[in-house]
């Protein structure tokens, strides 16, 4: 048995030279710019001997403020990939007609696609969210950190882990060829025998793992560590929409992750669950994945509208519009979304009655979507609007998610589906609703949060900036897409044959370049903003004369958050304490009891990486020691006692007393 | 949205109706927005300044109202649209102004997507085309669709909505071309590396031209669509040219449909009947597994790795299975 065993082989599986990608000189050219520039980031890390502080204060950190800052960030770096994979595909699109191939063939074509989607929605929009929700959740409820601090920096690392092996997909091996959710049969072993789909399917598992527990870890915090006084129906909304969002996170991924484990079972082992053969059946594995799928997209759009209800009544200076029927609408919102998942193939040859219940299913939730634009718009009446860069992106939301949402109604209904289904007037509607709606949302929670996070204010003119030419591109790089769709063009097309097209492309691709710009000043603002953080920086601790409890505390607040839990009355807590003249505590301060820091998770996930690449490229014992090391290490975590340390009275008083000096300066 | 026939001329008119009816809301929403967002803007102290207002019985009826009404409207026509619109259901009308004729038999068309090539089989003439849709005018066509390997999505905007057309399974589609002319046809469901290539043209000829056409077909130097010459043509390739066959087996796309164009092969309405029955008892239902040999593999000139699949009790020399077990002869 063992006469021929190759050494090689069974060590590296089925990694060999050939899959680094010499012979593709984008590729080529952007793994040397990487390297490059990694090794200039880590050379400077060494030099200015910011590793062990790096590591102790960012990496084994537990503070759910830090961790959701790192969110934000690997969010934003992903950004950068997702949006470079756009790039290519806008120029190749404006190119390939004719007799002109452009520069893609569809071999990387289809991977670019494959890539974009699954990192726009997977490790740009959800670290983004989740990061918000991370950072704003405990604040606004009054907490000191999560229900379960480690649990949320275990959750990060998992999901960076995901992203580490989408992004070594790039360099080592490839992605996969079969859109960004990998319908089989194509993405069976049979049509994709290569690492490409492993790849999708081990970055995402692991990325899941941190999803699901995040989503236990802030349903928990947000049920139970709520300030005394707090009831339910006094939670800022943005907390509403968090808890409804991590709801949905808790019900729909275990489906992901199951389809997606029946999935590697198919390719792996042998199975025939979604083959054509054997008894397998696809059509299961397209209903599994949109049952998750659908509920997703809630998933990423509730808590944005969170964020606007905040900034609308934040920068209106005003209570904001209904909030019982805000609450409502998102609860409404978070059970519809699980009876709508088949508007996603009414072309799969389903009944007129199946179709017609799906599609008005579909059509309600436009109800209290409507419900809440309402209702912003009313928060706006009568208020004492101030056109801060986050209510630029609020109005700029009003405006263009409204024509996402019609388009998406249309989708909805079944005969018009047959016709737009797969088109790029889908497309364009999806890119209607979560760039105007998330990203938009994203960006004016960055922006609002900013300054509670780092302790100055975002540059102005270089946010209005990014503003002006996102909005802007946003229109010019998807209004073509309508119209191409309704032309009859479909999505996912490496080439084009009528040349009448062409200029409908060369739009989109300008808008394109819009949104790089937008991209470009939104980078720039960063730079400047910390440049001249002195005259941007915030010292009260509320810079937009806010509502919430986030505001009541410091900016940058310490580690323990709040010195006393405060004690909630009515909604908007912060503005009733400031209308009923609060007086902040300055002594009877005591010790305060905050949970360690712990290297636990970085390790954790780093050993599931290990493994995940080891599984992908089936390099087999490799795979079965970081197994094995995996749950050594979490037994060994389940032994570290020293979990937790009390912030000494002193401490908190010496902080508290920093901040007294501070307001009485800048009053 | 240039249609030329009625299915999708009906169409055209629900997206321009629903889309006109949603502008009712939309559009007021739209230029509130903006009109608020100037009037209430800070710098403007002679608007009415109201921070504690936040709630109206009256504006949340309407602002849950206005969308129900539009939704009630919009879920009635959804309703009675996806009824008339649904591709299973055969045409009632040619377009809105005739009926259909007492006398009319439908044309059928029974489509297979291959990687990455169209196949279009007309039973009743008796030819086979691949790349190249040809139907007279005004004349209800049935298409029933199927795959031979990944889902792909059968389109002829200028006809009708799309249907998906998917390896094992059989969707069906209805419509009629109602003016003469040369369409766009394709896969509207990414299916691989080809995908882009996979198009065909359709075209919507008068009675006699379609006539004409078959006869060429068939008096064609196409060759016959046997089994095979399918196994040879399901594999994958880019940019086929019109290929017309002037000849094709009857039972063939019932094979495809049924995945059992090898005819060692069990097809799938036989596994189902089987497995309906409580399954077959015994070795070779449990371990029942054939395959290609390399002999038949080179004679009808297909290199792919060796497929396994579930094997025929009884393969179409031998319909009564007399041979203890068929998947092991060589076919």
């Amino acid at each position: 048995m063992f006469d021929n065993l190759d050494l090689t082989k069974l060590i590296f599986g089925r990694l060999t030279w050939d899959a680094i990608p010499f012979h593709e000189p984008i590729l080529l050219a952007t793994f040397i710019a990487v390297a490059i520039g990694g090794v200039a980031v880590l050379g400077a890390l060494t030099y200015f001997r910011l590793w062990g502080y790096l590591w102790r204060e960012w990496f084994t950190s537990i503070d759910h403020k830090r961790i959701g800052i790192m969110y934000v960030i690997l969010g934003l770096v992903m950004l950068l990939r997702g949006f470079a994979d756009a790039v290519m595909m806008r120029a190749q699109q404006a190119l390939s007609f004719g007799d002109n191939a452009g520069f893609l063939p569809p071999h990387h074509y289809d991977q670019v696609f494959t890539a974009h989607g699954v990192i726009m929605i997977f490790f740009v929009a959800m670290p983004l969210v989740t990061g918000l929700m991370n950072f704003v959740v405990p604040l606004q409820i009054g907490a000191r950190d999560v229900a379960f601090p480690f649990l949320n920096n275990f959750s990060f690392w998992m999901t960076a882990s995901g992203a580490v092996l989408v992004m070594m997909s790039l360099f080592v091996g490839e992605f996969a060829r079969t859109g960004w959710l990998a319908y089989p049969p194509l993405s069976g072993l049979l049509y994709s025998p290569d690492v490409g789909v492993d790849y999708y399917i081990w970055s995402l598992q692991i990325a899941g793992v941190g999803t699901l527990l995040s989503g236990i870890n802030l349903l928990a915090t947000i049920v139970k560590m709520r300030a005394p006084g707090m009831k339910m129906m006094n939670m800022p909304v943005f907390t509403w929409t968090a808890l409804c969002t991590n709801v949905l996170i808790v019900a729909a991924f275990p489906i992901l992750t199951a389809v997606l484990a029946l999935l590697s079972l198919d390719r792996y082992v042998g199975t025939n669950f979604f083959t054509n053969d054997f008894g397998g059946n696809a059509m299961m594995y397209v209903n599994l994945i949109w049952i998750w799928g659908h509920p997703e997209v809630y998933i990423l759009v509730l808590p944005v509208f969170g964020v606007f209800s905040e900034v609308v009544a934040t920068f209106c200076s005003k209570r904001l519009f209904g909030y019982a029927s805000m609450v409502y609408a998102t609860v409404v919102i978070t059970i519809l979304s699980y009876l709508v998942w088949l508007h996603h193939f009414f072309t799969m040859g389903s009944g007129a009655s199946v179709n017609s219940f799906f599609g008005i299913t579909t059509m309600i939730i436009s109800i209290p979507t409507g419900a809440k634009i309402f209702n912003w718009l009313f928060t706006m009446y009568r208020g004492r609007i101030r056109f801060e860069v986050p209510m630029l992106w609020t109005i700029g939301f009003m405006i263009t998610f409204v024509i996402g949402g019609m388009t998406g109604v249309l989708l909805a209904v079944p005969p018009a589906d047959f016709v737009l289904h797969n088109s790029l007037f889908l497309i364009a509607h999806f890119h209607n609703v979560i760039i105007g709606g998330v990203l938009f949302g994203l960006m004016a929670g960055i922006t609002y949060w900013f300054p509670k996070a780092f302790g100055y204010k975002l540059d102005s003119f270089w946010g209005k900036c990014s503003f002006w030419f996102w909005f802007i591109g946003f229109y010019f790089a998807f209004m073509p897409l309508y119209v191409l769709g309704l032309m009859g063009v479909t999505r996912r097309m490496s080439h084009f044959e009528d040349p009448s097209l062409q200029i409908w492309f060369q739009i989109a691709a300008f808008g394109a370049a819009l949104i790089a710009i937008g991209i470009g000043c939104f980078l720039i603002q960063l730079v400047v903003s910390y440049i001249r953080r002195e005259s941007l920086r915030d010292h009260t601790g509320d810079p937009w004369q806010g509502r919430t409890l986030e505001w009541a505390t410091s900016s940058p607040p310490p580690a323990y958050n709040f010195a006393f839990t405060p004690v909630v009355h009515d909604n908007d807590a912060w503005w009733d304490m400031k209308k009923n003249g609060y007086v902040r505590p300055t002594d009877g301060f005591i010790a305060i009891h905050m949970p360690k820091n712990t290297g636990a998770g970085a390790i954790l996930a780093g050993l599931s990486t290990v493994f995940g690449f080891a599984a992908i490229w089936h390099m087999w014992p490799l795979a079965i020691l970081a197994f094995l090391s995996l749950v050594v290490a979490t037994i060994v975590h389940t032994f570290n006692y020293k979990r937790d340390y009390h912030i000494s009275a002193d401490e908190v008083v010496r902080t508290e007393a920093v901040r007294t000096r501070l307001l009485a300066q800048h009053v | 949205m240039s249609p030329s026939g009625d299915i999708a001329v009906q169409q055209r008119d629900l997206i321009i109706v629903s889309t006109l009816l949603m502008l009712v809301i939309i559009v007021p929403v739209i230029i509130l927005t903006l009109l608020f967002a100037w009037r209430y803007r800070k710098s403007n102290t002679e608007a009415t300044y109201d921070p504690e207002w936040h709630h109206s019985t009256k504006l949340e009826l309407m602002i849950w109202g206005a969308p129900l009404l539009i939704i009630i409207a919009l879920g009635a026509i959804t309703w009675i649209s996806t009824h008339t619109l649904d591709p299973y259901r055969p045409l009632q009308r040619l377009d809105a102004d005739r009926v259909i004729p007492a006398d009319a038999k439908p044309l059928v068309v029974e489509v297979v997507a291959l990687d990455w090539k169209w196949l279009f089989i007309y039973p009743e003439q008796g030819i086979a085309v691949v790349n190249e849709l040809v139907a007279p005018v005004d004349r209800p066509i049935s298409f029933k669709i199927t795959a031979s390997s990944v889902m792909n999505s059968f389109f002829v905007p200028a006809l009708a909505g799309q249907i998906y057309a998917m390896p094992g399974m059989e969707t069906k589609l209805h419509a009629v071309i109602n003016k003469a002319g040369e369409y766009e046809g394709f896969s509207a469901n990414y299916s691989g590396a080809g995908f882009s290539g996979m198009r065909f043209k359709f075209h919507g000829v008068n009675e006699a031209d379609f006539e004409q056409w078959v006869k060429t077909a068939k008096a064609g130097d196409g060759g016959a669509l046997g089994r095979d010459a399918y196994l040879k043509l399901e594999q994958p390739s880019n940019r086929d040219p019109v290929h017309r066959y002037a000849s094709v087996s009857e039972d063939l796309y019932d094979a495809i449909l049924n995945r059992c164009v090898e005819s060692n092969r069990m097809c799938m309405k036989d596994m189902m009947a089987i497995d309906a029955q409580g399954g077959v008892a015994g070795p070779e239902g449990k371990y029942n597994i054939a395959s290609m040999d390399a002999a038949t593999r080179s004679r009808i000139g297909v290199d792919a790795t060796n497929r396994k699949y579930v094997g025929a009790m009884c393969t179409v020399n031998d319909p009564l299975g007399t041979t203890a077990s068929a998947a092991t002869q060589p076919i």
